[in-house]
Parts: C-alpha cells; structure tokens; sequence
C-alpha cells in the first residue's frame, strides 16, 4: 500500500516540466482543433453568429473611418483660413510694404500678401461697376490690407485663434478677423459626433459580449453530460473551459474578419460618387479606408471581445455543473 | 484502500444518507456494497469519488484524507478512479473509441500513448472491431462494456461500478462480472454497488449491506468469510 500511496499523492507532480508543458501545448492545440470543428459542424449557425458579431464590430469602425475622412476634408479647409487684416487708412503704401515684409519673418505666419489701397481700388473698380461714383470721390476710401496665412502648427485653431489676438494688438492694424465662428462651430460637431461614435463603440461592444456569452452559455448547455463526465473522470476546470474560451475566440475572430470585409466592401461602393464629388470640387480628396494596423486592431478588438464574453460565460455556467 | 471510520452523510434538508459507516476494504479487493433502493449505495459511492463530501467521520481512500483534498485538487484525485454508472453515459456523438479515450485525453496523453491504450482496453472487453462505431448502434451489453474499457483505459487504482448491469439480463450481467474479475486478478481494487443480490452471492465476494444508510456488519462478514 505504501508505495501506491505515494506515487497517487505525486500523481501529476513527478512528471518533469517540459513534458507538462508538452501535455498542455498539446491540450491546448486539442482544444482550438475541436472548438473550430464544433464552429464547423454547425457552418449556418456558426456565419450567423459571426455575422452578427461582425456587423456590430462594423458600425462602430464605419462611423470612425467616416470622422477620419470628414476630419481629413475639414483639415484642408482649415489650411486655408487666412486673417485679414485692415491697416490705418494713415499708413501709406510705402510703410504698409514695409510692414508687410515684417511680419512675414515671424516664426506663425506662413505667407504675407499686400493688397495696397491702389490695388485695392482697382480691383472693387473692376469688379463692383461703381466706376463714375468712384471716380466722384477726391480720396481713395479703401484702406491697404494684408492676407495673412497662419503657420499651422498641430494645433492649427489655437494658433490662429492666438496669432489673430496677437495681430489685433498691433498698433498699425486697424481691425483683423477671420471666419473663426464657422471652424469652432465644424470641430464642435465633429467633437460631438466622436463622442457618439464612442458611445456607439461602447454600447456595440456590450452587445457583442453578450452575443458572445449568450452562445457559450447555450454550447455549455448542450454538452453538459460529456461535462460532467470528463469532470468524473478527471478533467479540470482549466481543461474544459478551455474549448469554450477558444469558441468565443474563433466567433470574435470570425465576426472581426467579417467586420473588417464589411468595411473594405462598403469603402468600395463609396469610392466612385467619393471621386467624383472630390473631381467637382477640384479637390484631390480620396476616400481613406482602414490602414493593416487598424484592421488588425479591428479584429483584435473582435478577438478580445470574444474571450471576454465566453471567459464571463464559462466562469458563471461551468462551475455550476458537477457530476451527479 | 478505502477506509470509512464513523462516516456520516446528512443531505441538506436534514435527510441522512449514511449513519455511522465503519468499513475498510483491502488494496486489490473487490468488494459488493449492496441494500434496497434509497439505503444509500450510490451516495457511499459518491463519497469515495468525491463527487459529495461527507458531513462527519473521515474517509481515507488510496492513502488520502478526504477531508483535506481541496477542491482544486478533486480533478488530480479522481485520475486514479475508474467509474462505470447504470446507464453508462457515454457520449452519442463521439465514436467508442472517442469515449474510451476521453480519460487519456484528459490525463494529456499523447496520440500514440492513447491510440495503444485504448485499443488494449478494447480488446480486453471484445469490442476492439467496434471502435469506429456510435454507441447508440451497439447493444445494451456492448455499451456497457465500452463504459468498464472508458472505466480501465487510464489504469486506475481504483473502479466504482454504481449498479452496472442494472439494465442487463442474467447472462449479459454475469459476462460484465467476469470482465470485472479479470481486471481485479491483475490488481485493480474494485467496488461495485448492486441490488441484484443472487447475482453478487455468486460471485463470492465480500458483500457490505446496507439498510437505511447503516452497514449490517454480520451479513457482510458472513459472506465475506465464504
């Protein structure tokens, strides 16, 4: 007796490290063959559930793709946004050329241009038609003006917001403005529906935890006897979750690629009327899509979802079950 | 190998299973625990696989305390046990040799290992042309002879049978008894629990009976001696 005891009480224990970790490499391998098989035999209900999952997985992606493309139009408009800026009608063209070259040696401004009161009459002469009544005025009444083009920097509202204070401080300068209202009220927006799409993001990823739950826990269901005879025979908590766990991997797996095809394939049906609108407004705008590292995160995120929502199944139903 | 000194088993709810069990059955034993439906077989069964845990008294089985076999430690225990149950509870959609290997496959045994094994244990109850086959197709007897090959495949010290011919006639019951003999002539400590009183007289084996969750020790000793 007193051999048999000792060897029963070292049972599992005396086997050296490596061959543990070549039993559990291979229960491991076990278990992802016979989680996928399961997936297999079951190939309709299997495509729904990831179907699912990934059109869930979708929304939320496809929502922030189109924030990246408007984010991606709306920087270009705010590459544009020039300050002008009126000088004293008392600096002549002379002092306001001078004033001009400046400015343009600060480190914030891109680009200066010099609209003098000569030009400027000229121009409002050709373009308003008001010729004779011009003509009738012994003073010209428009003031020099100065197109500013900000540095944009990361940045680019604050800087213009400051570089803007800044200019009005100036002495010389009667009055500067720039369309500031327009681009705070479009960021506002965009901050607004980012913050939806988190919201989305969020809720969308509940709800794929819960599919995911839902599933293992109805897969644990139907194999409750071959459960509770692999606990009587041995089998520990680790050894049969672990297929349940490499379910609700291959369903996130699967739902992230779907996600991830959904994505590719409506990005491909945009792209035409994308170019064409972009064709119309001269702009060489295209249609940005996911780039292999958010695809990767998309799919990973899909992945993660999927072990968390099986891990929570597994961890409330499988304990449940003991032989009886 | 197993020992049972004072062992109680109340349900909870209050209804006792077992009272005051004092019982001590050999290494390579084989051994009949016996009694009316409800007196409390299978729950003494029960306690020895650790599938419940007694109330009062201490079990000793294989050299281990019960008591202090933590529950994250239940799965190692159970290794070194073999069971076989009534309604042999095998898995329809897995072929016989599937199940028999369910044991090894547990134990992380490799592919060749369990192919060797599980061919050994069919060969030894005649099912070895079976093993590509559904348990569902096979009958009643066959089934349970794929359940003693799943009980045995892994080699265990120890086999618990809980009425294993209950659903067999005459024949097929005493051919699943010499299959049981066979593999306590080479050393495994078997104890199976029945109802079917003339059948286990006649294997002449000691014969623990039970009535109302006690032992009546005369009668188990007088066929013991026999």
């Amino acid at each position: 007796m007193k051999p048999k005891q000792t060897q029963t009480a070292e049972y599992g224990r005396k086997k050296s490290f490596r061959s543990l970790f070549e039993i559990w490499l291979l229960q491991h391998l076990q278990a992802i063959i016979f989680s996928l098989g399961q997936l297999c035999r079951n190939p309709i209900a299997s495509f729904l559930t990831a179907s699912v999952i990934g059109i869930s997985l979708a929304l939320p992606a496809g929502f922030f793709i189109i924030l990246e493309n408007t984010r991606l139009i709306t920087a270009g408009w705010e590459g544009s946004v020039e300050i002008t800026a009126f000088l004293k009608m008392d600096v002549d063209d002379d002092a306001a050329r001078e004033f001009a070259k400046k400015l343009s040696g600060q480190s914030d401004i891109a680009k200066v241009d010099l609209i003098t009161r000569e030009q400027a009459l000229e121009e409002y002469r050709q373009l308003s038609g008001y010729t004779h009544a011009l003509d009738a005025l012994d003073e010209n009444p428009l003031p020099s003006l100065l197109l500013i083009k900000p540095a944009l920097g990361e940045f680019s509202e604050k800087t213009a917001e400051e570089l803007l204070n800044k200019l009005q401080a100036v002495p010389e300068i009667e009055n500067a403005q720039y369309d500031q209202q327009w681009v705070k009220r479009l960021n506002a927006i965009i901050g607004i529906v980012q913050r939806i799409v988190l919201i989305l993001a969020v809720f969308l990823g509940i709800a794929v935890l819960i599919i995911i739950g839902n599933t293992i826990r109805m897969l644990i269901y139907h194999r409750r006897s071959e459960i509770e005879v692999a606990k009587l025979f041995g089998a520990t908590d680790g050894f049969i979750q672990r297929p349940f766990l490499y379910s609700g991997f291959w369903y996130g797996l699967f739902g992230g690629v779907i996600a991830w095809a959904l994505i590719t394939i409506s990005l491909l049906l945009l792209q035409a009327p994308a170019d064409s609108l972009a064709q119309l407004y001269t702009s060489n705008f295209k249609l940005i899509g996911l780039t292999i590292k958010e695809a990767f995160l998309l799919i990973f995120s899909g992945i993660l979802l999927g072990l968390i929502g099986s891990w929570i199944s597994v961890q409330r139903h499988l304990r449940a079950i003991e032989p009886a | 190998m197993i020992r049972f000194t004072n062992v109680h088993m109340q349900y909870p709810g209050g209804i006792d299973a077992l009272k005051n069990i004092n019982m001590h059955i050999e290494q390579g034993a084989m051994a009949f625990v016996t009694g009316r439906s409800g007196a409390g077989k299978s729950t003494l069964l029960r306690l020895i696989a650790l599938i419940e845990r007694h109330t009062r008294g201490q079990i000793i089985v294989n050299g281990q305390n019960l008591e202090r076999v933590r529950r994250n430690r239940v799965a190692l225990f159970r290794r070194n046990i073999g069971f076989m149950f009534q309604d042999h509870r095998l898995l329809n959609d897995r072929t016989v040799f599937d199940n028999v290997a369910l044991p090894l496959v547990i134990a992380g045994h490799d592919h060749q290992e369990v192919k060797k094994r599980v061919q050994a244990a069919l060969d030894k109850v005649g099912l070895l042309s079976k093993q590509k086959s559904v348990p569902v197709t096979l009958s009643a007897g066959e089934q349970q002879r794929v359940g003693i090959a799943r009980a045995v495949v892994h080699r265990p010290a120890l086999l618990l049978a809980d009425e294993p011919t209950g659903n067999l006639d005459p024949a097929l019951s005493w051919e699943i008894m010499c299959l049981f003999e066979q593999f306590n002539q080479v050393g495994v400590t078997i104890l199976i629990a029945s109802h079917d009183l003339e059948m286990i007289k006649r294997m002449r084996k000691r014969i623990i009976t039970l009535r109302e969750g006690r032992t009546l020790t005369h009668v188990s000793d007088h066929h013991g001696k026999k």
